[in-house]
């Protein structure tokens, strides 16, 4: 491995902000290092008002192959619970509140907080020849960095447990099926078919499917009469944004609307 | 107000006051002098007929983060005891008028004591309450003991008193200590809302209802319900009253005059 590629790679092109995980040698494996420099890169992210969608991929032959197991010390216990919390949980709570959209780049394999990382994005589009494995029970432990949450909302129960149960890899067409990918396209495409519809994401009212991923993270907790009650609270919001202008003035007037993210 | 005050900005609206705790750069630290301004400030609105409730808030950053600790870093026990350190405090009981809390950001130590001294909370989505003290080798001085039992039961009061940790607006909320949780563009929207609505109900009816809500925090039930029964019958030798239950008979809407 070069010792002077960064480990964390960052390229924004227009408001589409790119973090690409850079351990090819180590399939992206995420140590202390990665960690903490995705986790700034994301709060950066999650406050510049300039990045209005954001990506996140692996660079070489795997998305992420989850913790990097040699890091000796922290395999302890209580240091796991405190690593966890530390990182890990900064990093979900980020990714599931930062309002705006963010997409997985899934080329090859996800694994284990790997798959956390994918499952915590918006969206995911597999290469075709990729796979999620939700590897954790192999070596005795539990689906962490929010995956437990991401797929109670995205999988039946019997089907969620049976794969982490099981730790038995989803190849990109069940995926697709199951619905855990947006879409699967062909290896070679993944990264201009991602930045496409990134860039499209990117040009939307970013302020509204800001607001939107809030309300639905907040239904995902809330009885119908909470949701329908903050429904109301975030279109009032919604509706004091310029976006909300120019989309009825655009509307009204039969052309495309030019949103700015505010 | 003709009051010139340096730490607190107080605004008019119909029929109630917004007062805003203005030290952004301290996250609004409470110190002496700004809480002398605001008790003045809410005093002076109390006896304005035309003002009949009072939000007080401070930024989307932070409602108080507590304390000015530069201030009492070098204080001493005995001039705290003669000079009646937390003295001012005790004027916000016999403000009459209801006092809503707008929080967002922190609400800490003398903030989150600040609040509770309001008759309600509204809090944004990323406010936290907590009692920190206990990590500056001190504890809560201006009623946090007392009213954060009383708002959240002594098991509660005691993690956070004891260990310093805050909790979230939501955790706050199924805990009793706050009434509701807005997203955090619209926490002062929200309050202002409840106060316009509380401005447009019978003043004296609204100041004994408070005012009887008070008592069961420090009466038996029986006396809270004498209490509660002098209030109720004291009403029926107002006008508000008479108008009010008329307007019911007549279908329409209620004129108060609060007489």
């Amino acid at each position: 491995m070069d010792e002077n590629q960064p480990v964390l790679l960052t390229e924004q092109i227009g408001a589409v902000l790119t973090l690409t995980l850079n351990r090819p040698a180590r399939f992206n494996a995420l140590d202390d290092d990665l960690k903490d420099r995705l986790l700034a890169a994301l709060q950066a992210a999650s406050g510049d008002p300039g990045v209005r969608c954001l990506v996140l991929a692996g660079a070489g032959k795997a998305f992420c192959a989850g913790q990097d197991l040699n890091f000796g010390d922290d395999l302890r216990p209580e240091r796991v619970g405190d690593t966890v919390r530390r990182s890990y949980n900064k990093i979900a709570r980020l990714l599931y509140g930062m309002e705006k959209p963010i997409i997985a780049a899934v080329n090859g394999v996800a694994a284990g907080a790997g798959m956390s990382l994918a499952l915590a994005c918006d969206l995911r589009i597999l290469g075709e020849h990729s796979s999620l494995r939700l590897a954790f029970s192999n070596i005795g432990l539990i689906p962490d960095c929010g995956a437990t949450y991401s797929l109670a909302h995205l999988l039946p129960r019997g089907l969620l447990l049976e794969i982490a149960y099981t730790g038995r890899p989803i190849e990109a067409p069940e995926a697709l099926r199951l619905g855990l990918a947006n879409r699967v396209v062909a290896d070679a495409d993944l990264t201009s078919e991602t930045a496409a519809l990134a860039a499209s994401l990117a040009a939307r009212p970013t302020r509204a499917l800001g607001l939107t991923k809030r309300a639905v993270n907040r239904a995902a907790n809330s009885t119908l009469e909470e949701t329908l009650e903050y429904e109301a609270y975030t279109q009032e919001i919604a509706a004091g944004m310029a976006d909300f202008q120019e989309g009825v003035a655009a509307f009204r007037a039969k052309r495309q609307p030019r949103f700015e993210g505010r | 107000m003709a009051e010139p005050f340096q730490h607190i900005l107080v605004e008019a609206k119909a029929g109630y006051a917004v007062v805003r705790l203005n030290r952004p750069k301290v996250l609004n630290a409470l110190n002496g002098a700004l809480i002398g301004e605001l008790v003045i400030a809410l005093e002076a609105l109390d006896a304005d007929p035309t003002c009949r409730c009072a939000v007080i808030t401070g930024n989307e950053r932070a409602f108080a983060a507590g304390a000015d600790i530069g201030e009492m870093a070098e204080a001493e026990a005995i001039p705290f005891l003669l000079n009646a350190q937390f003295a001012k405090w005790d004027r916000f009981r016999a403000i009459h008028m209801p006092l809503i809390a707008a929080v967002s950001g922190f609400a800490l130590g003398g903030g989150c004591e600040l609040a509770m001294n309001c008759d309600l909370i509204i809090a944004s989505e990323t406010a936290q309450f907590g009692q920190p003290e206990i990590n500056l080798g001190i504890m809560p001085g201006a009623g946090g003991t007392q009213r954060l039992t009383h708002a959240v039961g002594k098991v509660r009061a005691m993690e956070m008193i004891l260990t310093g940790a805050p909790i979230t607006a939501q955790e706050a909320l199924r805990a009793g200590l706050i009434n509701r949780v807005v997203p955090v563009e619209l926490y002062l929207r929200e309050a202002e809302a409840m106060a316009a609505r509380i401005a447009a109900q019978a003043p004296v009816a609204v100041r004994l209802a408070k005012e009887s809500v008070l008592k069961a925090l420090d009466a038996s039930i029986a006396d809270g319900v004498d209490f509660e029964r002098k209030n109720f019958f004291l009403l029926f030798a107002g006008e508000d009253q008479k108008e009010g239950m008329r307007a019911f008979l007549d279908k329409r809407q209620p004129h108060f005059e609060g007489r």
